[in-house]
C-alpha cells in the first residue's frame, strides 16, 4: 500500500509538469484557436536560450529576464510571420504549419546554441524526503508547487482581467472579436508571450529534470495526450488530464509493465486519452460543439 | 505552342473522364515511364539508384498512401510510417513462415495487414475529428512502434532482423542488383500509383473528397460516414503498408523498427504539404523534393571544403523543412502540383498570352 | 401554376416534434404533414426553427419527443444517411456543396447510392466500375442540361458566383432522384432573374417528375406564387397551416411578422 502511494504521489506530482507543458498549448489555442505543435521547440528553445546566456556570465535573473525578452519577441515575430497570413485557413492548416514551424525553431535553436547537452541546475536538491511513512523527492514537489502557481494565476488572469476577457472574445470568434474593437494583433502578441514565459519555466524544470538537450522538445509528446484529455481550451482540464495522465503512467509502467515487458509510458497515455476520446469526444471540460447546417 | 489541346475533341464520356484527357500529356507520360524503365536503369549508377531513386519511389508511394487519407478524405493522421513498419513485419513473417510464398504475394498480404491494423486505428475517426484524431494517429504510431520493438516474435527472435537475399526474387528473377531492384519498385509503384489515380477518379474518391470538404452534407446526400472513412483508412494503410515493405525488402534488407519512427511519419507529412495535398502527382513531387534536398544542401556543403560542420548542414536542413512547410502553407497550399498545374495553363496559351 | 397536378395522400407525417439544444427550446410540439406532390412552404420569422425543422425531417437532428413517419415508416434510429436512402433530399441555407470538387462531380456525389462496383473494380477502372460511372455520367449530364449549367461541369464550384452554386446544389439533391426535396431557403441573397429561373426549376421538377417539395422561403411572393400550402413557424411552435390565401389573412401570422403584442 505505502508502495502505491508513493507511485501514486510521484506519477502525480509528474503530472503536474505535464499541465504545465499543456497548458501552453491551452493558452494559445484559447486565444487563436491554434493547436501550437511548436510548444515542444519553444521549451527547449527557451531552456537553450537560459542556460547559454548563463553560461556567458550572466547571472540567474539577467538570463532569465533576456530569455523571456526573446521568448516574447519570438511569439511576436511568429504571429507576424506564420499566423497572420493564415488567419482564415482551416485550423487543420494551422497546425499543420506550426509542425513546420517546431523544426524550424528545433533547427534554429540548435544552430544557434550548440547541440551538446547542458545541465542546468536550479539550486534544488533532487533528493527524497518522507511525509507519513512516503518518499516524495524535494524538487518534484518544488516543480509542482511552482506549476500549480503559475496554473492558478493564468486561471484567475483568464477570469477575472479585462485582457482575459478579450482574450476569451478573440477565441470564441475571431470576426465578432474585431468588431467589437478588441485589437486581435495585440492580444496575439501578449498570449504568445506569456505562452513563451511558460515555455520557459516548463523548460527550465523539464531541463534541470532531464538535461538541456534536443529530448527536451519530445516533452510535448507527453503534453497532447493531456490536452486530449482535458480538452484544448480549459485550463482547470490541463490539471486535471496531467494529473490522470501523470498517475496512470506511472501505475501502468509499475503495475502493467512487466507483465508487457515494459516501456509501456510512451503508448499509454495515448491509449488512456483514446478510450476516453471515444466515450467523451469533447475532453473532460471541453464544451460541447453543436454542429449547425 | 506544342502543348495545345484545339481539334481534339471529346466525342464520348468515355473520351472525357480518361486520365489524360490531353494527347500530349499521354505521350509526355509515356515517354517518361518508358525512360525510366529502360533508359535509367541502363545509364543509371549504383548510387543513383539505390541511394536516390529507390528511396525516393518508396517514399513517393508512402507520400501517396497518406495522401490517400490526408489529401483525398480529409483525416489528419501523424502514424503513417507506423503502418509502413506493420507492411514490413507482416511481409517479413510471411515469408518467414509460410516457405515458398512469392515475393509479390507476401507483400500484398503485408499490406492487407496493414489495412486491418490501419482500419483498427481509423475506428476513433467516427468520433472525433481534426487534430484530436491527429493526436490520435500518434497512439498508433507509438504502439506499434513499442510492439514491434518488444515482442520478439515479429522479428523471429533474432536482433537484426536481416532478410536473407535468396528470398529476394520475383518469376525467378533474382533482385540482386541496384537495377533489378529499381525496375522492380518502378513497377510495383507505377501500377499502385494508376490505381490510386483510378479510385480517386471513382465514386469512392467522390465520396473520399465530399467527407472531407463538408461531412455533415455528404451524410445527407446518403454517403455512409462509416464505410466511407474506414475504406479511406484501409487503402492508405495498404499503400502505406506495401511502401513499408519495400523499404524493408529492397533498400534496407533488414526490418527494423526504428526505420519506421515518427521522424519518418512527419518526413511524409512533409511530402504531401510541399507536394501537394489531395494529388496524386504532388506525392510524386513531393517525394522528390524531400529526398533530394539534403543531397543538395549536402553538396552545398562539401563545396564549402568543410567550411561549415555537418551539424550545421543537419540544423540548417530542418530549418528549411520548416520553413518550406509554412511557407507552402501560406504562398501556394496546393504545393508544387498546384504550381505544375499553373505552368501547364500557361503552356497552353504560349506564346500567344491571349 | 398547373392545376392538372394533383396532389396526392400524406407522405410524411411529423407528430409532435420537440427538439431542445441544452436549454434554448428550438421546437416545441411540431405537428405538420407533407401530401404527395404538393409544395410546402414553412414560413417564419428568424430564429423560428424552420431549418431545425428540416433538420428533424432528414435525421440530422434527433429530436427529444415525437416522431417523423415517412410512408408508412416510423424512424426509429434515425440518420441522415438513411433519410437519404428513403428518398429524402436536401439543399442547405449556407450553400454545403463540396468546395474542392468541380460542379460535375459534386452532382455526381448524389448518384453515390447507384454505384456497387467493389473496390478492385473501382482499382482498375474495369468491369462494372467504368460502366457505372459512365452510366451516372450520363444522367448527370441530363440534370447539369436542366438546370442550364453545361459552360461550368468542369469548374470547382468554390469560384462559382452565389447564384450558381444554389443551382448546383440544387442539381446534386435533384441527382438523388428524390421523392421528396427539402429546399433552405434556395433563393436567398439571389436577383429578381436568378429568383425566376429557381422558381421555374423548382416548378419544372415539381411537375415533370412529380417531386414533393418543402420549401423554407423568405420572399413572401414567390411562397405565394408557387406553392401549394404554407406553415408558419414562430419561436418554435406552428401558428399557421393552410393554403397561402388562408394564411395570408391568419391573425396570429400577421402578429408575428408585424410584431403586435400576443
Amino acid at each position: 500500500m505505502q508502495f502505491f502511494i508513493e507511485v501514486l504521489v510521484g506519477g502525480l506530482l509528474a503530472g503536474v509538469m505535464y499541465s504545465l507543458v499543456a497548458l501552453g498549448f491551452v493558452l494559445i489555442y484559447k486565444a487563436s484557436g491554434v493547436f501550437n505543435f511548436a510548444q515542444g521547440a519553444l521549451v527547449l528553445f527557451a531552456a537553450l536560450t537560459f542556460v547559454s546566456l548563463q553560461a556567458m556570465g550572466l547571472s540567474f535573473w539577467l538570463s532569465m529576464a533576456a530569455t523571456l525578452v526573446i521568448m516574447v519577441g519570438m511569439g511576436v515575430a511568429i504571429e507576424r510571420v506564420v499566423l497572420r497570413p493564415l488567419v482564415n485557413q482551416p485550423p487543420i492548416a494551422l497546425f499543420m504549419a506550426t509542425i513546420g514551424l517546431s523544426f524550424f525553431i528545433e533547427g534554429l535553436a540548435q544552430m544557434v546554441w550548440g547541440t551538446e547537452v547542458h545541465g542546468l541546475e536550479l539550486g534544488i536538491a533532487d533528493e527524497p524526503f518522507e511525509v507519513g511513512g512516503v518518499f516524495i523527492s524535494k524538487f518534484d514537489l518544488f516543480a509542482a508547487g511552482l506549476s500549480a502557481l503559475l496554473v492558478a494565476a493564468l486561471a484567475l488572469f483568464f477570469q477575472y482581467t479585462k485582457l482575459g476577457r478579450a482574450l476569451r472574445a478573440v477565441a470564441d470568434d475571431h470576426q465578432a472579436a474585431l468588431s467589437v474593437g478588441i485589437p486581435l494583433q495585440h492580444i496575439w502578441a501578449v498570449v504568445w508571450g506569456v505562452a513563451g514565459f511558460v515555455a520557459l519555466v516548463s523548460g527550465l524544470l523539464w531541463g534541470s529534470r532531464l538535461g538541456v538537450q534536443f529530448a527536451l522538445t519530445l516533452v510535448v509528446l507527453k503534453a497532447l495526450p493531456v490536452l486530449i484529455l482535458g480538452g484544448f481550451t480549459s485550463v482547470p482540464g490541463a490539471i486535471v488530464g496531467g494529473l490522470i495522465v501523470g498517475a496512470g503512467e506511472k501505475l501502468a509502467e509499475v503495475y502493467l509493465g512487466p507483465y508487457l515487458s515494459g516501456g509501456i509510458e510512451n503508448w499509454f497515455p495515448y491509449m488512456l486519452a483514446l478510450v476516453f476520446l471515444l466515450i467523451r469526444p469533447e475532453g473532460l471540460f471541453g464544451e460541447r460543439h453543436i454542429e449547425r447546417v | 505552342m506544342f502543348y495545345r489541346e484545339s481539334g481534339q475533341f471529346k466525342t464520348s464520356y468515355r473520351a472525357d473522364s480518361v486520365i489524360f484527357p490531353i494527347l500530349q500529356d499521354r505521350l509526355f507520360v509515356g515517354a517518361l515511364l518508358l525512360a525510366a524503365l529502360v533508359v535509367v536503369p541502363a545509364l543509371a549508377s549504383d548510387y543513383l539508384l539505390s541511394g536516390i531513386l529507390i528511396p525516393f519511389l518508396v517514399l513517393s508511394l508512402a507520400a501517396l498512401g497518406l495522401n490517400i487519407l490526408t489529401g483525398y478524405a480529409g483525416q489528419l493522421s501523424l502514424g503513417s510510417a507506423a503502418f509502413m513498419a506493420v507492411g514490413a513485419f507482416a511481409t517479413y513473417n510471411f515469408m518467414l513462415r509460410i516457405p515458398g510464398l512469392p515475393l509479390i504475394a507476401a507483400m500484398l498480404l503485408g499490406g492487407l495487414v496493414a489495412a486491418v491494423v490501419g482500419v483498427a486505428f481509423g475506428l476513433p475517426s467516427l468520433r472525433i475529428k481534426g487534430f484530436y484524431l491527429a493526436v490520435a494517429t500518434l497512439a498508433a504510431q507509438f504502439f506499434i512502434e513499442w510492439a514491434l520493438t518488444k515482442f520478439g516474435w515479429f522479428t523471429n527472435y533474432s536482433s537484426s532482423g536481416v532478410i536473407s537475399v535468396s528470398e529476394l526474387q520475383v518469376f525467378g528473377i533474382a533482385l540482386d542488383t541496384p537495377a533489378s531492384k529499381y525496375v522492380f519498385t518502378l513497377l510495383v509503384v507505377a501500377v499502385l500509383a494508376l490505381a490510386a489515380k483510378n479510385l480517386v477518379r471513382s465514386g469512392l474518391g467522390r465520396a473520399w473528397m465530399a467527407v472531407r470538404d463538408m461531412d455533415v452534407a455528404a451524410e445527407v446526400i446518403g454517403i455512409p460516414m462509416l464505410k466511407t472513412k474506414l475504406t479511406a483508412f484501409a487503402v492508405s494503410s495498404f499503400y502505406c503498408g506495401v511502401a513499408g515493405s519495400l523499404w524493408a525488402f529492397v533498400l534496407l534488407g533488414t526490418v527494423d523498427p526504428q526505420a519506421f519512427d515518427l521522424h519518418r511519419s512527419f518526413q511524409i507529412l512533409f511530402m504531401i504539404i510541399i507536394g501537394g495535398v489531395g494529388s496524386i502527382l504532388g506525392s510524386f513531387l513531393g517525394a522528390a523534393f524531400i529526398v533530394l534536398l539534403p543531397i543538395v544542401l549536402n553538396q552545398a556543403g562539401q563545396l564549402l571544403h568543410g567550411a561549415v560542420s555537418t551539424s550545421f548542414l543537419s540544423n540548417l536542413e530542418m530549418m528549411i523543412f520548416g520553413g518550406l512547410i509554412i511557407f507552402f502553407l501560406i504562398v501556394e497550399p496546393l504545393g508544387l502540383a498546384r504550381l505544375w498545374q499553373i505552368a501547364k495553363e500557361k503552356l497552353r496559351l504560349w506564346p500567344f498570352p491571349h | 401554376m398547373n392545376p392538372n397536378r394533383r396532389i396526392g395522400d400524406v407522405v410524411l407525417e411529423a407528430s409532435h416534434i420537440s427538439l431542445r439544444f441544452g436549454g434554448v427550446k428550438a421546437l416545441t410540439d411540431i405537428s405538420l404533414d407533407v401530401r404527395e406532390h404538393e409544395v410546402l412552404a414553412i414560413i417564419g420569422p428568424n430564429g423560428a426553427g424552420k431549418s431545425s425543422m428540416l433538420n428533424v425531417i432528414n435525421g440530422v437532428y434527433h429530436p427529444q419527443e415525437g416522431e417523423v413517419r415517412y410512408r408508412g415508416q416510423v424512424r426509429q434510429r434515425m440518420s441522415a444517411h438513411l433519410a437519404a436512402r428513403q428518398g429524402i433530399a436536401r439543399t442547405f441555407q449556407n450553400i454545403a456543396l463540396f468546395k474542392g470538387m468541380s460542379v460535375l462531380d459534386n452532382i455526381m456525389t448524389g448518384r453515390q447510392h447507384k454505384l456497387h462496383a467493389s473496390l478492385l473494380e473501382r482499382a482498375l477502372w474495369w468491369g462494372r466500375a467504368e460502366r457505372e460511372e459512365l452510366r451516372e455520367r450520363c444522367r448527370v449530364e441530363e440534370i447539369i442540361d436542366f438546370l442550364e449549367i453545361q459552360h461550368i461541369r468542369k469548374t470547382p464550384v468554390g469560384r462559382l458566383p452565389y447564384g450558381l452554386q444554389k443551382r448546383v446544389e440544387l442539381g446534386r439533391a435533384l441527382a438523388m432522384e428524390p421523392t421528396l426535396l427539402l429546399l433552405d431557403e434556395p433563393m436567398a441573397g439571389m436577383n429578381v432573374e436568378e429568383k425566376q429561373d429557381m422558381c421555374r426549376f423548382i416548378l419544372d421538377v415539381n411537375d415533370e417528375f412529380g417531386t414533393t417539395i418543402v420549401l423554407i422561403e423568405h420572399d413572401m411572393g414567390v411562397v405565394m406564387d408557387i406553392s401549394d400550402r404554407v406553415v408558419v413557424l414562430d419561436y418554435g411552435k406552428k401558428i399557421g397551416d393552410g393554403a397561402p390565401d388562408e394564411v395570408k389573412h391568419n391573425p396570429d401570422v400577421i402578429a408575428a411578422y408585424l410584431g403586435t403584442a400576443h
